[in-house]
């Protein structure tokens, strides 16, 4: 029997998918018992999460895994037998335990043997946990035992037997005398006779001495043994591994021909090896594998799920093409086309967030690693923190939760390391020792939001106001507003860490985190309380493939908006302007003022205008309650886009987030208005506002 | 002889390794993943051979040898468990609860092939 080694490879890489869940839920376990949420059934999950990652590791030889994961295992053992407590300092190792059981796996799965520096020290610190075995506990699966197995290597295709010791030509008779309990194990004689035919020839005897007279015989007891003639070329751990099963369950014993009892000969006592044989069908049918109807979820290559999403966004461009062709035949609105092609549309639209929901996936798993990241860095600082989540079922596209990780990892870190203060600090302040760090997500119009808040001592404007200043970020005459020197930390090089701490003091500061949002068209904003804690708010896209844009003309050109920008569409008269210098203009919105800025002009394909009375004025929503208004000639449209990425030979191009192909096939640029309105050129005396983005 | 084997796991790991095994050697495998699932595919096909793991959630591996035993159709199919370790104490346990046989974990596929014959023909 071959085995397959891509099915092997196959089988190796959904092994790591499972680990994946199994750390999850030994996460979860953990803390559920540290936050007092645990029941019964509690520590067994959490033994069964290391126990089947040691399972699966063994079968692909991973043999630190396997060692690492036994030691957990053992003391995790020892928990729900209850001769440990799961008290404040166990669950502590054990959260270590399992933070190194994640490390180990993901170095198993990426091939290294790389050993983390704390494995020995973990190691130790599980076994010093366990006690010494006493006499009565040895009973308990015997896990204090070093695992006796070998693992495996990839390598199956090795026939098993030829481990035994050295062949050569042997015969032998053995004596075999099954007791009723072995029928009662289900254990059928018949078939270790197959087996022994297997590797040798068999010849055997019945002894029927022990029959007693038919009126005195029990159905349900055995009396009958045998005689078994083995010869051959066989080891004899062949012959123990078929007795294996049955031992203690009857009679056995192995001689040479000489000590076999001669037995009263039978009719037809014979038992040859060749009739069993024969009794075996050949070609045995094709294989089937069901399941039974326990599995509601199949496994799927994300790279045909992306294929399908490609295709979708083929298809919605596609019937954006057809729409546009039959608004140019000029149907009347009953005609069936017309009828028939907004069912279409519905259909297109329902495929897409169909297909769209296959690649979401929950934020638990990026929350639990979040969970990891406080743990670590209240340890590296010695503030007591914990971390509080809220919406971990909330699912966002696969990609987007990826590409969080790094943003929120050391938006997490500056919580703990910036945000919280010390605990005297916190003391004295009235508030707990321990700080709270919450990590939220949640929808919101379309968008998903993740918040991260602390309850420290909020941003202390004025040291960010005077670091700004020596760094000569902002100037003494800008008068700035709290929400604008919030945003202050957002510009590159800023750090108010007076010094570098090993958390956030790593060269990237907030400007770092806004790029990589931003470059998922996501928005970052800042709020803060002094002495209540800040929360920074994130709003992203549901997904990075297709999104809703407004198509607008700006000098003949057609150009697309993300509508999540657009806060309203308005025209605009003198009225409404302030001049600001002899180049700039502010309109009366909302009862404040915005930059006015021309799309056109800031794109550089045509002059500033000297009338915007006949133009369409976009308002732009940037974080917090600032907004600028943005000049276009007219609005084509209001549909999805699909999103093509630009070649990435072309470089950044400021104001351009994409590209994507309208309805009738011309190719528009996805425009980034927060990148357009930062950068602006009508921007000076309210310049801050542009930080806001 | 091609066998017709419930496998019931709760590691989806070894569920396809088990699945692998099984269908390599050119049997039929239906798959569950915890006691319960596995008495539920009891009642809908027919089986010449169980493998059973024990840690599992909702119904462990011993509890679904004794209900799977506990009626009377199965009083005598052969049960294999699924063990990390090879321990005697475990082995007596395994028997006690009515196993036929074990197989320890991981398993080698032709040794677990061969661990089906002993028991299922």
């Amino acid at each position: 029997m071959a085995v397959d080694r891509e099915q092997m490879g196959e089988i190796r890489a959904l092994f790591f998918t499972e680990c994946e869940e199994l750390l999850e839920a030994l996460q979860d376990g953990l803390e559920a018992v540290s936050n007092d949420t645990s029941d019964a059934e509690t520590i067994n999950v959490i033994f069964r999460a290391v126990h089947s990652i040691k399972g699966g590791a063994g079968a692909f030889g991973l043999s630190q895994l396997v060692n690492f994961a036994h030691h957990f295992e053992t003391a995790l053992d020892e928990v729900r037998s209850g001769t440990i407590q799961m008290d404040t300092v166990a669950l502590k190792l054990f959260f270590r335990a399992a933070d190194l059981l994640a490390d180990l796996t993901q170095a198993a799965r990426a091939e290294t043997t790389h050993a983390p520096a704390d494995l020995a020290e973990i190691e130790r610190a599980l076994e010093e946990l366990v006690p010494e075995p006493s006499a009565e506990s040895g009973g308990s699966d015997s896990l204090a035992q070093p695992p006796e197995f070998q693992p495996l290597t990839l390598d199956l295709a090795l026939p098993g037997l030829d481990t035994a010791e050295a062949s050569g030509l042997v015969s032998e008779v053995l004596y075999f005398a099954p007791t009723a309990e072995l029928f009662v194990s289900g254990s059928e004689p018949l078939y270790l006779f197959r087996a022994l035919s297997g590797f040798a020839s068999v010849t055997s005897e019945c002894d029927i001495e022990k029959v007693p007279p038919l009126d005195q015989l029990i159905v349900d007891d055995f009396h009958i043994g045998w005689n078994i003639h083995l010869s051959g070329e066989y080891s004899a751990q062949e012959v123990d591994e078929v007795f294996e099963f049955v031992q203690g369950l009857c009679t056995f014993r192995r001689g040479t021909a000489e000590d076999a009892p001669e037995l009263p000969k039978l009719n037809n006592p014979q038992f040859e090896a060749g009739e069993t044989e024969a009794t075996t069908p050949n070609p045995p049918p094709a294989p089937t594998v069901t399941s039974a109807k326990s599995t509601a979820t199949i496994r799927v290559d994300l790279d045909r799920v992306d294929r399908l999403v490609n295709l979708v966004g083929e298809l919605v461009i596609n019937q954006s093409m057809l729409s546009q062709s039959v608004a140019e035949a000029k149907q009347p609105p009953s005609s069936s086309v017309v009828q028939g092609l907004e069912e279409f549309m519905q259909l297109t639209r329902s495929l897409q967030d169909s297909v769209m929901r296959i690649r979401a996936q929950p934020v638990k798993s990026l929350f639990q690693r979040m969970a990891r990241i406080v743990r670590e860095a209240s340890a590296e600082v010695g503030k007591p923190v914990q971390l509080k989540t809220v919406g971990e079922t909330t699912e966002v596209d696969k990609t987007v939760i990826e590409r969080l990780a790094d943003p929120l990892t050391h938006m997490i870190r500056n919580a703990v390391d910036h945000g919280l203060e010390p605990a005297e600090e916190r003391l004295a302040a009235g508030k707990p020792e321990q700080g709270t760090v919450t990590i939220s997500a949640s929808h919101r119009s379309g968008r998903v939001i993740i918040e991260i808040a602390d309850d420290g001592a909020g941003i202390n404007r004025k040291k960010v106001h005077e670091i700004a200043l020596k760094k000569g970020l902002i100037s003494a005459a800008d008068d700035l507003g709290e929400a604008e020197i919030d945003n202050l930390l957002f510009l590159p090089g800023f750090s108010t860490a007076s010094t570098v701490s090993n958390l956030s003091g790593r060269g990237v500061g907030m400007d770092v985190v806004r790029t990589s949002i931003q470059a998922l068209g996501g928005r970052i904003s800042i709020a803060s309380t002094p002495g209540e804690g800040s929360i920074f708010t994130i709003s992203m896209p549901l997904t990075l493939a297709v999104m809703d844009g407004m198509v607008v003309e700006v000098a003949g050109q057609a150009m697309v908006l993300p509508l999540s920008f657009i806060a309203e569409t308005m025209s605009i008269d003198h009225s409404m302007l302030e001049e600001l210098g002899r180049e700039t203009q502010v309109v009366h919105i909302r009862e404040g003022l915005a930059p006015l800025l021309d799309l056109g002009t800031e794109l550089g394909i045509r002059e500033p205008l000297e009338d915007y009375g006949d133009y369409v004025a976009l308002v732009i929503s940037h974080e917090g309650d600032a907004h600028s208004v943005l000049i276009v000639d007219r609005i084509i449209d209001q549909r999805q886009v699909v999103i093509k990425g630009l070649q990435n030979s072309l470089g950044k191009i400021p104001g351009v987030a994409a590209a994507t192909i309208l309805g009738d096939g011309q190719i528009a640029l996805i425009l980034d208005p927060l990148d357009i309105t930062t950068n602006a050129l009508g921007r000076t005396k309210i310049a801050p506002l542009a930080l806001a983005g | 002889m091609t066998l017709n084997v419930l496998a019931v796991d709760d590691s989806r790991t070894m569920r396809d390794m088990l699945s692998m095994a099984l269908t390599g050697a050119g049997f039929s495998a239906v798959l569950a993943e915890d006691g319960e699932k596995g008495l539920d595919a009891l009642k809908e096909g027919q089986f010449d051979a169980i493998i059973t793991d024990i840690n599992m959630p909702n119904m462990d591996g011993f509890s679904f040898i004794g209900h799977v035993r506990g009626q009377d159709q199965f009083k005598s199919i052969p049960i294999l468990v699924l063990t990390t370790e090879a321990a005697p104490e475990l082995k007596a346990k395994a028997r006690n609860a009515g196993a036929t046989g074990w197989v320890v974990k991981p398993f080698d596929p032709p040794k677990l092939v061969r661990a089906l014959q002993l028991v299922a023909g």
